[in-house]
């Protein structure tokens, strides 16, 4: 493996992009690649990250602008050929609002900024995004946003459950997320969108280390 | 080609909570407004564009609102058309 390439992308306001690539690359020694929103040329890299942040100033709605970048257009192609995408908070909202996953992040039900960590159940295993050896079934994550509750239709909360879609779940839901939910799969496996950090919890330094499963699995064919 | 204005609303749907609106409420309330049993906010999307008739200019519009503008999967939306 050592030659895979974890593309962090860039976009205008992303600020989490430096802290994904020091945790790939300090932490587990996993080459990264920043990758321009501009940029359509996926071939270069063998997963993708797109980070949390503010896209394009969060206008419109949280996710919405980004979604007609080149590099967003390119990643149907990325994704159906199986290659591992993880969207972290605004990564997240960018998945969701691009209909790579289903749903949609709105405003969190207290209106305020919630940062802090929280616990977290790992639900499923599709995809193997949690799988940290040790079966432990609930991990300690940060969480930093102002629009992360989690909504979604009866319909969909349904699909999401019949599939085993539904990856996280808060242990104290911090925003109002439907069913809790913190973060999703697609069916495939392969695209994970969430809203809490593992990039900052990858050093016992900076208080835990229950984000370096997910960005380690990132290299799991 | 003629010039069209078109006013776009935005809304959240019923069922999604809208906390900014609950606030807004409350805040209306404590201002002494009486007889407010629901408020709820929106957007509204102003649109100068042109186009040979008003069906075409539909046609542009009912795509930026579903593709764009509006999120089918938490917000409605409904807009005005004039001809300037």
């Amino acid at each position: 493996m050592d030659n895979f390439t974890v593309g962090v992308v860039v976009f205008p306001g992303s600020n989490c992009d430096r802290d994904v690539s020091w945790a790939l690359e300090g932490c587990l020694d996993i080459r990264t690649k920043y990758l321009w929103h501009e940029s359509s040329d996926l071939s270069v890299v063998d997963a993708i990250v797109l980070p949390g942040g503010f896209s394009y100033g969060d206008y419109l709605r949280c996710g919405a602008i980004a979604r007609f970048s080149p590099l967003i257009n390119a990643l149907d192609e990325f994704v159906k050929s199986g290659k591992r995408v993880l969207g972290i908070c605004n990564g997240f909202q960018i998945l969701t609002e691009s209909g790579f996953l289903p749903g949609a992040l709105v405003a969190n039900k207290n209106l305020n900024f919630i940062c802090d960590d929280v616990e977290l159940d790992i639900i499923s295993s599709k995809g193997g995004w949690f799988n940290n050896g040790d079966e432990k079934q609930t991990i300690k994550l940060p969480i930093a946003h102002g629009e992360g509750r989690y909504h979604c239709d009866s319909d969909t909360l349904k699909k999401l459950l019949d599939n085993e879609l539904i990856a996280l779940r808060y242990k104290n839901n911090p925003n109002g997320s439907s069913f809790d939910i913190a973060g999703i799969t697609n069916e495939k496996g392969n695209v994970l969108g969430l809203m809490p950090h593992p990039e900052r919890a990858c050093d016992k330094t900076i208080g835990g280390t229950d984000g370096l499963f997910t960005l380690k699995s990132l290299i799991l064919k | 080609m003629d010039q069209f204005a078109v006013k776009v609303f935005v809304r959240l749907r019923p069922s999604v909570l809208d906390p900014a609106g609950e606030a807004t409420k409350s805040a209306s309330i404590k201002l002494g407004a009486e007889g407010i049993k629901s408020l709820r906010i929106g957007k509204m999307i102003e649109v100068k564009i042109e186009g040979n008739d008003e069906n075409e200019v539909r046609g542009k519009i009912d795509l930026l609102c579903d593709r764009l503008f509006a999120n089918t999967v938490i917000e409605d939306y409904e807009y005005s058309l004039e001809k300037l």
